[in-house]
């Protein structure tokens, strides 16, 4: 047995996951990718003076994750997977970063965020190595980490000639906040459902659920079946208001200011909805490990459906105003393009993935409970430009907002409490949990040791994937376009930097 | 051209007329209201329940530190009739102690003393106020806020208050997030960058104490050892309305 198969947010006895050799390890690595799986998640757990390297895979086709792992000394090596699978490049350089693993072969091992407790604390963002252009007709644009709007920080270098981008590189880890040692500090776990919500905060409600989920399955707790719809709702709820956002500022990237206004505004209304639910505009409080905190009453179900549906009129004329302007259309189209070869060696996710053509979304390939009951179905484009990128987020919002009226209507038919009570976590487990959040596929994976408590806990955020898709979009591209392909992506920082 | 027409006549005028009048949901958490006396196994569940520790013993009740509160609401549920978060927003205050709620205050005693007009600032910036913000470590959600208090609702901008590019164009700074390490320098570098007089501004519960992540060894708090705060927005995040309603009592607006 080379690898275990199991599902997701499925606890495993962490020995059931086969230890293989380091070659063995890289076998398995390497022909599930060939085989079409995607790394979910790849990290290192030092343990017993040993890192321990510990690999995810997704095999959509069949809604099942594959795991297997291996043990190797601190700063040891073993020969890259990334220069014939990309999608490896960056789980790499962080395990160079945390562990000193030396993949050999690697075509770019640079630090990733400058961890607090990184192997080689004389590695300082002030001396990053940024590529340099042999060529004198080329010239170098440095920007941020602050940038001029009220956004995370984070440094874009681009190497240009003329107004052509040759290459776009970015430095992260500005917002390194050390979350993942936070996760694996001792305490309740029910408290630190907090520290999920702050993980990311325009994914409160994705990265909250995954950590939920990985309690609740170290527990054996079943979630109630409302909790699970109101989870889903506040889930929906987030993307569309985050797509609203993304369109919003995609129309304002374009000097296109009836729309800039307008789908802010809307936002406005949708995040209003959880603030009517649960008391906070992004969802903050909502749920905990064990179900939901708050729960929908006939007259709320009916207001949210009021503001919903109204919400939806205004998106559809938004959106009829937007993609029919020839001057938003003449910015949009053919801009920022990756294409589908490039998204899925690189392991893309998300709607920005979906732009280009890869069919990857958690909520189909591997459905928690109430997406198995209320299916989703992928949305895909084949242009993989900004347009691709802004007309998905409009179709999606629509998806979420029938998803949402399915679930009101049945909400009111389960009567048992929304919140259960959490039983002893197991030891010695692993436990992997995938949310497709508005920016894509949002991953957390937790270890208990012997107590039951959380040994190493390990967050992916969709961004870790997509940044790189931003590097692609913009070769070749004018620079002035820069600003609207970054729209179009929607990265988180923080989510990033962890 | 008629579908753009047909948008802005749906956009129609979404402006709040009132900012200083307006009203959160009922629903939403603002100010706790802590009973003047509780059960000593209610302090216990309290200060034991609390994911931000911003709950301490106080007399025969609790304090609650609204620059460390997340306003998650978890207090109020574990201890019935101890804790009562109400929609009262106006929460932003000068002073970190003016930031703890004691037993029995309302939120009319405490927007009463909450944030004073300093003559100095009401003259320099009372008419206009350029910020410029700094994100160092914030999750996104402050920094969301600090954007919506300048859309279409609640327009901060009519108050001539609004967010610059450059430090240089600014007088002062919002700062959001509980400062990681990676960004301190650049929190000082944005400072330093903007012209005096200028004023500093705290927003959110990171930025304020370090919120959930105050216990992180990532972190760098040097910039709030040793610069004057003029304003402290509490909130996870705050709400817009607190935002806006804080800086115009800051400037002296009526």
């Amino acid at each position: 047995m080379k690898e275990i198969d199991f599902a997701n947010h499925k606890a495993l006895p962490l020995d059931s996951v086969p230890e293989l050799p380091a070659a063995g390890f890289l076998d398995t690595a390497a022909s599930l990718s060939r085989a079409g799986c995607r790394p979910v998640q790849y990290f290192g757990w030092k343990h017993a003076g040993r890192v321990r390297l510990i690999a995810v895979m997704s095999d959509a086709e069949n809604g099942r994750l594959k795991m297997f792992r291996t043990a190797l000394p601190e700063g040891g090596s073993y020969p890259s997977l990334t220069p014939e699978h990309p999608a490896f490049h960056l789980f790499e350089r962080e395990l160079h970063e945390e562990f000193g693993i030396v993949p050999e072969g690697h075509p770019s091992l640079k630090p990733v965020r400058y961890s607090f407790d990184r192997y080689n604390p004389s590695e300082t963002a002030e001396n990053y190595p940024f590529y340099r252009a042999a060529s004198l007709d080329s010239h170098e644009v440095g920007v941020g980490p602050v940038h001029a709007g009220i956004i995370e920080p984070g440094h874009f270098r681009f190497t240009c000639e003329g107004e052509t981008v040759h290459n776009l590189e970015i430095r992260l880890g500005y917002q390194h906040r050390g979350v993942e040692r936070l996760f694996e500090a001792k305490g309740d776990p029910v408290k630190k459902a907090v520290l999920a919500e702050s993980v990311s905060g325009d994914q409160t409600i994705a990265h909250a659920t995954a950590y939920a989920a990985n309690v609740e399955s170290l527990t054996d707790t079943r979630v109630p079946r409302k909790a699970m719809s109101l989870r889903a709702i506040a889930l929906e709820l987030e993307r569309m208001a985050m797509h609203a956002a993304d369109l919003s500022a995609l129309a304002g990237d374009v000097a296109y200011l009836t729309g800039n206004a307008a789908y802010g505004a809307t936002r406005t209304l949708i995040i209003n909805t959880l603030l009517l639910v649960c008391g906070n505009r992004f969802g903050k409080g909502l749920l905990r490990p064990g179900g939901t905190v708050f729960d929908l009453d006939k007259d709320r179900i009916a207001a949210v459906k009021k503001i919903l549906d109204k919400v939806m009129g205004d998106i559809e004329i938004y959106s009829e105003a937007l993609f029919t302007s020839a001057s938003v259309l003449a910015r949009f189209e053919n801009t920022g393009r990756v294409a589908k070869e490039d998204a899925e060696r690189y392991g893309m996710v998300g709607p920005a993935a979906r732009a280009s053509g890869t069919a990857v979304d958690v909520r189909s390939d591997h459905p928690s409970d109430i997406y198995k009951i209320f299916p989703v179905h992928k949305v895909t484009m084949d242009s993989g430009d900004v347009f691709a990128r802004a007309y998905i987020r409009y179709a999606e919002i629509r998806q979420s907002y029938h998803f949402i009226l399915e679930q009101l209507k049945s909400y009111s038919t389960w009567v048992e409490s929304s919140m259960k009570p959490l039983g002893a976590p197991h030891p010695d487990c692993i436990v992997t949990s995938l949310v497709e959040g508005f920016r894509g596929e949002t991953a957390h994976t937790a270890i208990t040791g012997k107590d039951g408590g959380i040994v190493r806990y390990k967050i992916k955020d969709p961004s870790f994937h997509n940044w790189t898709g931003l590097s692609l979009a913009l070769r070749g591209t004018g620079i002035s376009d820069f600003p609207v392909c970054n729209k179009s992506f929607n990265l988180s920082y923080c989510g990033f930097d962890l | 051209m008629l579908e753009a027409l047909k948008a802005r006549i749906r956009h129609g005028y979404q402006a709040i007329p009132d900012i200083r009048k307006a009203k959160v949901l009922d629903t939403s958490r603002g100010f706790p209201v802590v009973a003047g006396e509780i059960a000593p196994s209610a302090v216990k569940l309290c200060t034991g329940v609390c994911p931000a520790g911003a709950i301490s013993p106080c007399g025969k009740s609790v304090s609650i530190d609204m620059g460390r509160c997340t306003f998650c609401g978890d207090c109020e549920r574990a201890a019935p009739g101890a804790v009562r978060f109400t929609p009262a927003h106006r929460l932003a205050a000068d002073s970190l102690s003016k930031l703890v709620v004691r037993p029995g205050m309302t939120a009319r005693d405490y927007e009463l003393a909450a944030v004073e007009t300093r003559e100095a600032i009401r003259r320099a910036f009372g008419r206009s106020l350029k910020l410029r913000q700094v994100s160092a470590g914030g999750c996104g959600a402050c920094e969301m806020e600090l954007n919506a208090s300048g859309n279409v609702n609640f327009d901060m901008g009519r108050f001539g208050i609004e967010f610059t590019a450059s430090p240089r164009h600014a007088d002062g700074i919002v700062v959001t997030g509980p400062v990681s390490a990676g960004m301190s320098n650049a929190l000082w570098d944005t400072y330093r960058s903007v012209p005096s007089p200028k004023i500093v501004i705290a927003a959110g519960a990171c930025a304020i104490s370090g919120g959930v992540f105050r216990d992180s060894p990532a972190l760098d708090r040097s910039f709030f050892g040793e610069v004057k705060i003029d304003l402290y927005i509490p909130g996870c995040p705050p709400h817009p309305l607190t935002i806006i309603n804080g800086i115009l009592d800051l400037i002296g607006r009526k």
